[in-house]
């Protein structure tokens, strides 16, 4: 059946996936058991009302049953609401003729005299004065509504929502028509999440700590649930971890700065302490680890259900890896470690070129990943790049099935990608995807080497307009409402 | 650190080809209470070597798991409780994991294990 589905306006890329993700969490695309994870279909079917820009907070989408579609709203953070559609129309004699033509047995059983309801006016792009709203809710009197008007949790909930010419305001690409929605809510979203866990009244933060309403999405993205195992290989003060808690997953991370994971800033402000701020379950496993030199033991494979992480990309962040001093190009010997000073000796570490860390992340996701398990994790890029151009690390063990781009300044945004494990790890999958990133470094990555983002982010101004002004006048300037805009 | 995580680290420093498992020199082990998820705990079962966990379990102390296990015992709720609490609640808060082939000690501070190698380990 189709529903309306209705977006806050924000982080416009990340709308669709994220509904898609719940859907497969609440059984849209069927049971999981023996599936052939590479041909199942992941999307859903949607389409657009009459007139609205693909960016719109209007969509239509085809689910299953009122229960997931409510069960999907409930969760998610993008969706404002489920509705079942009872009429729309570009004036309000349309929308009257659509809501009385609307089939009598959908709309009877929630207009019962034993039951209560409630009207709310909402729009999109204007504002309704508390009298015009009564009007209008007025206006609706053609609807025989037999139950008992309750403000507070009534057992129906209408709405009645008013796109207007919001061109203006927020640089979506000016409405056609106005557009008129009489719908009856089916779920609709708990955004008290967001205050709870913002970060500003985190007690343990990071430089880098994920802001709370990401850290959700990337939990919904990676569908963390009930009894499922999720791993972030750099942990940081656990603000990820934290949102796969809430959603009841076990969490473990590893770090590579033993001071941020063992010993934070005290004994009640450290990593333990975000998950104790919050009720939610520990970590089931904190540990000093280093992403390249993972110390899993052989054998072990496919025990994680998820592995979500940032990894350091050199802008705010720079990775680090074992074996510093050995790596001088040669010029110094190994350092050998006295035996008397093994005990508490602090081993040096090298940089870690994001190149690296992503073909490590990929090893390591590949291998410990449960067959249709997710890896979720962010993707820096450059915008003067053609968005379309820009390639994504690959791996033959995995399907990337959602990109959504969130932008950080006019240089450079960061991309969600969500994969999906298909095939099973083996060693000459292994040893495919190295020759594969080979390539992948060689004709794409050349920028994310050592610092060549970081240039790319911080260099001057000037140098940077020199540089892309001649295309200036060739290019479309990109849309400023994508991402951190609206 | 759970035994769980100890379940699945091994040495891996360069040249070290049974790394696994890792000896526990248990200092200081604290019990904590996590709720049980009995999928969870048969979802693992399938992952854990039962040999190293049971003996681990000894080396914290805690001596009521079988040496062996096979999965029919999952229907028994005694042996799942026991499972949970020596797989997700005993914690090795202060000690080391020592690497069964060079000796190595990785310590474990807080309850973290440190497995970072040192420059001439890798």
């Amino acid at each position: 059946m189709w529903y309306l589905c209705v977006f806050f306006h924000r982080l416009l890329d990340y709308r669709k996936p994220e509904v898609e993700s719940l859907a497969e969490l609440f059984g849209a695309f069927g049971d999981n058991q023996n599936g052939d994870f590479s041909s199942k279909n992941r999307s859903l079917e949607w389409k657009l009302p009459l007139h609205h820009h693909p960016d719109s907070p209007f969509h239509f989408v085809n689910l299953p049953s009122e229960d997931v579609a409510r069960n999907i709203a409930n969760r998610s953070i993008l969706v404002k609401g489920m509705y079942e559609l009872w009429g729309e129309g570009g004036s309000y004699e349309e929308l009257k003729d659509s809501i009385l033509s609307y089939p009598d047995e959908r709309k009877l059983p929630y207009l019962d005299s034993n039951s209560t309801f409630k009207i709310t006016v909402d729009t999109f792009g204007k504002v309704t004065s508390f009298q015009e709203q009564k009007e209008l809710i007025q206006g609706l009197s053609y609807i025989p509504f037999k139950g008992q008007v309750k403000l507070k949790n009534p057992d129906h909930n209408f709405w009645l929502i008013e796109t207007d010419d919001y061109g203006a305001n927020n640089g979506l690409p000016p409405i056609v028509q106005k557009s008129i929605f009489f719908a009856r809510e089916v779920g609709s979203a708990d955004r008290k999440l967001i205050p709870t866990y913002q970060l500003k009244s985190r007690k343990y933060l990071g430089p880098t700590a994920m802001d709370a309403e990401m850290a959700f999405l990337m939990a919904n993205q990676a569908v963390a649930t009930s009894g499922k195992l999720v791993y972030d290989p750099f942990v940081g003060t656990g603000s990820i971890l934290v949102a796969a808690a809430h959603f009841g997953a076990m969490t473990m991370g590893a770090d590579i700065d033993i001071r941020v994971v063992r010993d934070g800033r005290g004994p009640d402000c450290n990593v333990w302490s975000n998950f104790k701020q919050y009720g939610l379950p520990m970590p089931i496993g904190l540990l000093r680890a280093d992403n390249n030199l993972p110390p899993w033991r052989p054998g072990l494979k496919e025990v994680f259900d998820a592995i979500i992480c940032d990894p350091p990309y050199g802008v705010r962040a720079g990775g680090r890896k074992s074996g510093g001093r050995k790596l001088l190009k040669g010029a110094v010997e190994p350092y050998v470690v006295p035996d008397d000073k093994r005990t508490d000796h602090i081993p040096s570490t090298a940089s870690y070129s994001l190149v690296e860390c992503v073909h490590d992340l990929l090893d390591l996701a590949a291998r410990m990943l449960i067959m249709g398990g997710r890896l979720v994790f962010f993707y820096p890029v450059l915008r003067e790049d053609d968005f379309a151009a820009n390639h994504f690390p690959e791996h033959p063990c995995f399907k990337l099935i959602a990109t959504s781009e969130q932008i950080l300044s006019s240089r450079y945004s960061r991309v969600l990608l969500t994969m999906v494990k298909t095939d099973p790890y083996t060693e000459e999958l292994a040893e495919a995807a190295r020759l594969k990133h080979i390539d992948f470094r060689e004709n794409h990555l050349k920028w994310l080497e050592d610092g060549n983002l970081h240039s790319a982010v911080f260099s001057p101004a000037d140098a940077h307009l020199t540089l892309t002004g001649d295309s200036k006048f060739t290019k479309e300037p990109k849309p400023k409402y994508r991402g951190k805009y609206v | 650190m759970r035994l769980l995580t100890h379940n699945m680290l091994s040495s891996n420093i360069k040249g070290v080809t049974n790394g696994f498992p890792l000896r526990i020199e248990a200092e200081k082990v604290v019990e904590k209470v996590v709720e049980m998820n009995a999928d969870f705990l048969k979802k693992m079962f399938e992952k854990i070597d039962w040999k190293a966990f049971a003996d681990a379990s000894r080396a914290m102390g805690y001596a009521e798991l079988p040496e062996e296990a096979d999965s029919s015992m999952l229907e028994s709720d005694e042996f799942l409780q026991r499972y949970h609490h020596a797989l997700l609640e005993l914690h090795l808060e202060e000690g080391a994991l020592i690497c069964p082939e060079t000796g190595r000690r990785f310590p474990v501070n807080k309850g973290i294990p440190n497995m970072l190698l040192h420059e001439d380990e890798v």
